[in-house]
């Protein structure tokens, strides 16, 4: 391979790279992991049998809408189920099979316009779920072998060009395809004959039934959870067990090196075509899902945005790893969730806030190691807060005790936590809403600036760096994020993220660095 | 009377010889466009052999910075210096800018990853980020809204309305796209063949190990690499607003999947495969419209590149990769 494999100079190297001597000569150290309490307990973890893990974080999961009555919150959890599946659908040719198929996104679409039409009064067919989401599923998975036709002959990035030539294509049929005519497809000019209404074009198919199974439909939240759940552990085993299959084999085989694979004798492109069908049903079926949830197919719920969010859900959990899949959904959906303004999750009585703040504080305190360092860290975030409160506060006619509240010009509310986040933090009277109070736009700089300086230092000069870094980050959350309109700061933190930890973990939060022996 | 004429398809006027000479003209200026921009994803391409899904919205800050200039030396209307300074100084800045975010660009969110021996798949997620961040900072600091270069009132709209050749419709906006295209082509053809670091570029994009064994120093190659790169389809944002009229946050999405598969159609890693392929895409875009339909324009331009693709799988001008056991 002709990658980079240029000998790094002038770059400080904490770890040895991978597959160096030195790398593996520590891989006991390694497998011992990390020591403590936190070390000790995830050790106990990974020795209880795989079943019993499997189960006890499902149970779990199961629980969720027991404990709460939220609906929102349930809401979330669905939304995030499905991201799930979609991401263990990618995985598949993504992570097992090594195949870029940047098209998954036309037979999640696929499914939940199949779903669609089977089931509204669009062309007034009524199916009961037992009928239909076989049948849908059934259908992308011959649409995926069709699809991984060009797979036999074409490698790479040129595979993936054309599976996202798919997508597009799929997503400019569905917006343009209500007014199919006899002659060619919509001409502008010339003969116009009759048209045909098929998906709905830019308004999607609307009215759709939830499932439904003998005489009984789903219409609540908790049932879309659930069915859902069910869906997600029912794939999950499924993925695991034929990970471990001989199917699942040659597919690492083919991920690691497909010339190698064909030698010997396996079947390479059976087992791309095989790899693209069994993602395009699952994916399929987070459709029909998703169409049953939302009471309808939209267009703008399948394009190359929501493409990419599925993306980053597998690459961030770690592609080829199946609990990874689910945490990266988690991670990416409930976070995009958390940050966005104005919902129900960031006014819970500011239980929005309440997820940033532990979580950055769950961050701190599982990265930042010995304890010396972490003190030293929390204790010089509260005083360098507090320093440039004063001193701002000194030179500044606006007053630095606002926000708070979505009021503009409160002073008050927030009990305690209100007063000690006043009092760290500068929050002129009049937060981002105010007249242009651009500000803040070069704050949201500032931060990014900050965040990337982070990936470029090292030692302690990072942990000097992460002071004002993390203080920034809050300011930019209480003055900008709460009260944006748009979701403009929140994609754009998530690109930021995206970026960062691709380049703290390659690899992906669950994935296993891939091992090349130098 | 022509008998698809008869069967209702074509317009009479769509069966004339000017008409179609009005498409070749709008679809070499669109695919000079395409090319110039699928020129930053062949040569990133060529030498580290990523997919760079970021070179669209430098495209796009290009853009930007061409309407802050325009707007900085009076808009198009009146503008205080003449028109051809003007259009030089909004491609000079345009470039400038757009090439030291490209260098920014690598050393941040590939760098890093090239350094650790990242998958081939991890730069890809980290380039969907910095495609995030972009957008989102157009839109937070110049708003959704287009923004107009309103090319139309450049001296007295002269340089819109467009002449007669015969039967044939050229304004000057088109001839300067074209011409300004081929100026760039051939600085870059003899950037790349005829200095040290062209030599040093041509070397890491055979074989990156063995340059770097040879004594080049790879990075320096990346940043140019990313520098020209970058710096053309800032000129090619530019260009777009004065050609198509604006500018507006999403512009370099849709254009930068088309000018990558302009790359990819001609050719990926090859330079002149870009121009190649970059034309060939204006031209079947413009013929799509111009004698089918707009709302399907690209579908037929995405089956007809995925049947080039199906019988030359590496592109137009592409070398196919020998593979080493």
């Amino acid at each position: 391979m002709a990658e980079d494999t240029t000998p790094v100079v002038g770059a400080p190297v904490s770890a040895p790279q991978i597959g160096v001597d030195e790398w593996v000569s520590r891989s006991a150290e390694r497998i011992l992991g990390r020591g403590g309490l936190l070390g000790h307990a995830e050790r106990q973890w990974l020795r209880l049998p795989g079943t019993i893990r499997f189960l006890g974080l499902f149970g779990l999961a199961a629980l969720i809408p027991v404990a709460t009555s939220d609906d929102y919150l349930i809401r979330i959890g669905t939304v995030t189920l499905v991201f799930a599946l979609l991401a263990l659908g990618l995985n598949v040719s993504v992570g097992f099979a090594g195949l870029l198929d940047l098209g998954y996104i036309a037979y999640y679409g696929f499914g939940a316009y199949g779903y669609a039409m089977l089931a509204s009064s669009k062309f007034g067919v009524h199916w009961q779920a037992w009928a239909a989401i076989p049948v849908v599923v059934g259908a992308a998975i011959l649409l995926g072998f069709f699809l991984a036709l060009p797979s036999r002959r074409l490698v790479g990035d040129y595979m993936a060009i054309v599976t996202l030539f798919f997508g597009q294509i799929f997503y400019i049929l569905v917006t343009q395809g209500y007014r199919i005519s006899l002659l060619g497809l919509n001409k502008d000019i010339g003969l116009r004959s009759a048209n045909w209404d098929v998906t709905g074009g830019p308004n999607g198919i609307a009215n759709v039934d939830g499932f439904r199974a003998l005489g009984v439909t789903a219409l609540t939240d908790h049932a879309y959870f659930y069915i859902t759940l069910i869906a997600v552990a029912l794939v999950f085993a499924g993925l695991h067990f034929a990970n471990r299959s001989r199917t699942g084999r040659a597919w690492r085989a083919l991920h690691d090196d497909p010339l190698a694979a064909q030698v010997m004798s396996m079947r390479v492109n059976w087992l791309k075509m095989l790899a693209i069908g069994v993602g395009a049903g699952i994916g399929a079926l987070a459709g029909t899902i998703n169409a049953a949830l939302l009471q309808g197919a939209f267009p703008d719920d399948y394009n190359t945005m929501v493409l990419i969010t599925i993306y980053a859900v597998v690459i961030l959990g770690g592609a080829g790893s199946l609990p990874g899949a689910i945490l990266g959904a988690i991670v990416v959906i409930v976070g995009l969730e958390a940050l966005r303004p104005g919902t129900e999750f960031s006014d819970w009585t500011s239980n929005g806030r309440g997820l940033f703040y532990v979580t950055i504080l769950i961050i701190l305190l599982t990265t930042l190691r010995p304890l010396k360092r972490l003190a030293a860290v929390l204790g010089g975030l509260v005083a360098f807060g507090v320093l440039m409160h004063v001193i701002i506060g000194a030179a500044w006619s606006r007053g630095v005790h606002g926000g708070i509240l979505n009021s503009a010009g409160t002073f008050s509310g927030g009990g305690s936590i209100g007063w000690a986040i006043r009092h760290w933090l500068v929050l002129p009277a009049d937060t981002y809403q105010v007249g242009g109070y651009t500000v803040y736009n070069y704050l949201v700089v500032l931060l990014i600036a900050l965040i990337l300086c982070l990936t470029l230092v090292h030692g302690v000069w990072r942990d000097l760096l992460l002071i004002p870094t993390i203080w920034l980050g809050a300011l930019v959350y209480e003055a900008r994020l709460i009260e944006e309109g748009s979701g403009a700061t929140r994609f754009l933190l998530l690109g930021v993220g995206l970026i960062v930890i691709m380049a703290r973990r390659p690899q992906g939060l669950l994935g296993k660095p891939r091992v090349e022996i130098v | 009377m022509h008998a698809l004429q008869l069967l209702g398809y074509f317009q009479s006027y769509q069966l004339t010889w000017s008409y179609l000479l009005d498409q070749l003209v709008a679809g070499l200026t669109l695919g000079s466009l395409y090319g110039l921009m699928a020129i930053g994803y062949s040569m990133v391409y060529g030498v580290l052999k990523l997919l760079n899904f970021a070179h669209g919205e430098v495209f796009m800050i290009g853009a930007y910075i061409g309407y802050f200039v325009l707007v900085a030396l009076g808009g198009a209307a009146a503008p205080v210096v003449p028109v051809a300074l003007l259009i030089i100084l909004m491609l000079a800045a345009a470039m400038i800018g757009a090439g030291v975010l490209g260098v920014a660009i690598e050393r941040f969110a590939y760098r890093p990853l090239r350094k650790a021996r990242a998958p081939r798949i991890a730069p890809l997620i980290s380039a969907l980020g910095v495609s995030f961040c972009l957008q989102q900072l157009a839109s937070i600091f110049f708003g959704t809204a287009y923004k107009q270069y309103n090319p139309f009132g450049l001296s007295g709209g002269t340089l819109t309305t467009p002449w007669h050749l015969g039967s044939l419709e050229v304004s000057w906006m088109q001839v300067i796209v074209i011409l300004t295209t081929a100026f760039f082509m051939l600085v870059l053809w003899q950037l790349v063949t005829r200095t040290q670091i062209g030599r040093a570029m041509r070397a890491a994009s055979f074989d990156l190990e063995a340059a770097s064994m040879m004594g080049i120093d790879v990075d320096k190659v990346v940043v140019f690499t990313f520098f020209v790169g970058s710096a053309l389809g800032g000129a090619g944002g530019v260009m777009n607003g004065l050609y198509l009229s604006n500018v507006f946050p999403l512009v370099g999405f849709n254009v930068g999947l088309i000018a990558f598969t302009a790359a990819v159609v001609g050719g990926i890693g090859s330079i002149p495969g870009a121009m190649v392929g970059g034309i060939a895409i204006g031209l079947l875009q413009s013929f799509a419209i111009g004698y089918w339909s707009s709302a399907y324009q690209d579908v037929i331009v995405f089956c007809v590149l995925i049947l080039v693709l199906l019988i030359r799988p590496t592109g137009i001008l592409g070398v196919p990769a020998p593979q080493k056991v």
